[in-house]
């Protein structure tokens, strides 16, 4: 692999030719999921938007999965009144596919002030997805007032210390962490000590081999520090996975599509299903980002899919790894 | 209407300067007239505003979240002198500050957050 390649970001929004226009209605179409697929080891990820330009021979690999993110259940403002519609057009999406996904990991940000109703819904909705597995970890929006008791209780069953843990799906070793809790003043998103420990211990006796896909709400790569977009002792969890030869990495909490291959690891974060945020740098805060309603409710449109395909090259990793 | 708050504005601004309080473009001295209204934090665009606010003991400090997003007010200090519930868009925090001291604090969602309070 080229020294150029390396720190590639694959989503570059600074030489697309995309003038603040194109740009907010690129954004628009943010607002699905993402199709995995694991293919002789290496994970493929498709931004649900655009899985019709996917051949059906693309979606197939020893193992497929959804993965959706930051729902922001209870949220109401103008970049989105109708969240639950908006993850519900998600769910239609997932139950359209041919391909069927195996199960779906949430990436966290569930809910938008940790209430009860608002996790209760996004259950409700998605009981009726065709994957019945859900696997999540939380986000900064589901730990709120309680440090993650209600989390833990709906969603933790099994899970460590403050939640984390790890599965595998046919020879494929996935790990949940959590990465919002305790989180200090002036800091990024944190792992901490105790969760570290027990993420060296748990792929310790794995082979070299086995692909690994971890999953974290804040991404574990440093998006934009600036905005907190970034997790501290990232870095130490990621000294962990540095025998294996492939490790996918996937995030949410920035509203975007983003992927960045360095060495073995690639990652990825899902777009959100609720509403945009700016690129980063791109606006004064990281607020959510409001687009013509007629663009939002486009989200899942033919229209942007294709000014998608035609600007970007981007939602398809062509993976690097051997 | 306009005239007279900027009026208003120009009158407090003398009252600092006259007093000597440095107002940098990031904190805020409350002037004796508004020590009354003036106690409020708003919470803007991901930022307190102002960052540091000085008053006296006894000051009932009032924070008001303005964003679309929801926020926190928690002190940064171990054991924390203050810590609010998540505060929707609108809504509101307030502590009575009783002792001198600096206290800073930030939100514990989004931990880039940070301003202080100086009590004098």
């Amino acid at each position: 692999m080229s020294e150029k390649k390396k720190d590639e970001l694959l989503h570059d929004h600074n030489r697309d030719g995309v003038d603040r226009r194109g740009f907010l209605k690129c954004m628009a179409w943010a607002g699905t999921g993402a199709f995995c697929v694991m293919k002789g080891g290496v994970l493929n990820s498709y931004s649900l938007s655009r899985i019709s330009e996917i051949s059906t021979a693309e979606m197939m690999g020893e193992l497929s999965f959804v993965q959706i993110s930051d729902s922001h259940m209870g949220f109401n403002k103008p970049a989105n009144p109708d969240v639950a519609g908006t993850l519900k057009a998600a769910v239609d999406k997932i139950n359209g596919l041919t391909a069927a996904p195996e199960f779906m990991l949430h990436t966290g940000d569930i809910s938008h002030l940790s209430k009860p109703e608002e996790f209760d819904t996004v259950d409700q909705i998605l009981k009726s997805a065709k994957p019945k597995d859900v696997f999540y970890v939380p986000g900064e929006h589901d730990v709120l007032n309680d440090d993650g008791k209600q989390f833990l209780e709906r969603y933790g069953k099994g899970s460590k210390g403050g939640g984390w843990y790890s599965f595998d799906k046919k020879g494929v070793h996935f790990v949940g962490l959590v990465n919002v809790m305790n989180l200090k003043a002036g800091g990024l998103g944190t792992l901490g000590r105790e969760q570290l420990e027990w993420l060296e211990d748990d792929v310790k006796h794995l082979k070299h081999s086995t692909p690994i896909v971890v999953f974290a709400h804040i991404p574990l790569w440093s998006v934009y520090p600036e905005w907190g977009w970034g997790t501290e002792d990232s870095a130490q969890a990621l000294a962990y996975l540095k025998k294996f030869g492939s490790v996918t990495v996937l995030n949410g909490h920035i509203h975007q599509t983003m992927q960045k291959v360095e060495g073995n690891v690639t990652f990825h974060t899902a777009a959100s299903t609720a509403f945009p945020q700016p690129a980063p740098g791109k606006a004064d805060s990281p607020g959510p980002m409001k687009v013509p309603a007629e663009q939002l409710k486009g989200v899942l449109g033919i229209t942007d899919v294709n000014y998608v395909q035609g600007q970007h090259a981007l939602a398809v990793v062509d993976s690097t790894l051997a | 209407m306009r005239r007279s708050v900027s009026i208003a504005g120009l009158a407090a601004a003398l009252v600092l300067g006259t007093l000597g309080f440095g107002t940098g473009q990031k904190s805020y001295v409350a002037s004796a007239q508004e020590k009354m209204s003036m106690m409020e934090v708003k919470i803007d665009n991901f930022t307190f505003g102002p960052a540091t606010l000085t008053v006296p003991v006894g000051t009932t400090v009032t924070w008001i979240n303005k964003d679309d997003i929801p926020h926190t007010v928690v002190s940064t200090d171990d054991p924390k002198a203050f810590k609010s519930k998540v505060l929707d868009t609108e809504e509101k925090f307030s502590f009575t500050f009783s002792k001198a001291g600096t206290y800073p604090y930030f939100c514990s969602i989004h931990p880039k957050m940070t301003g202080k309070v100086v009590v004098q």
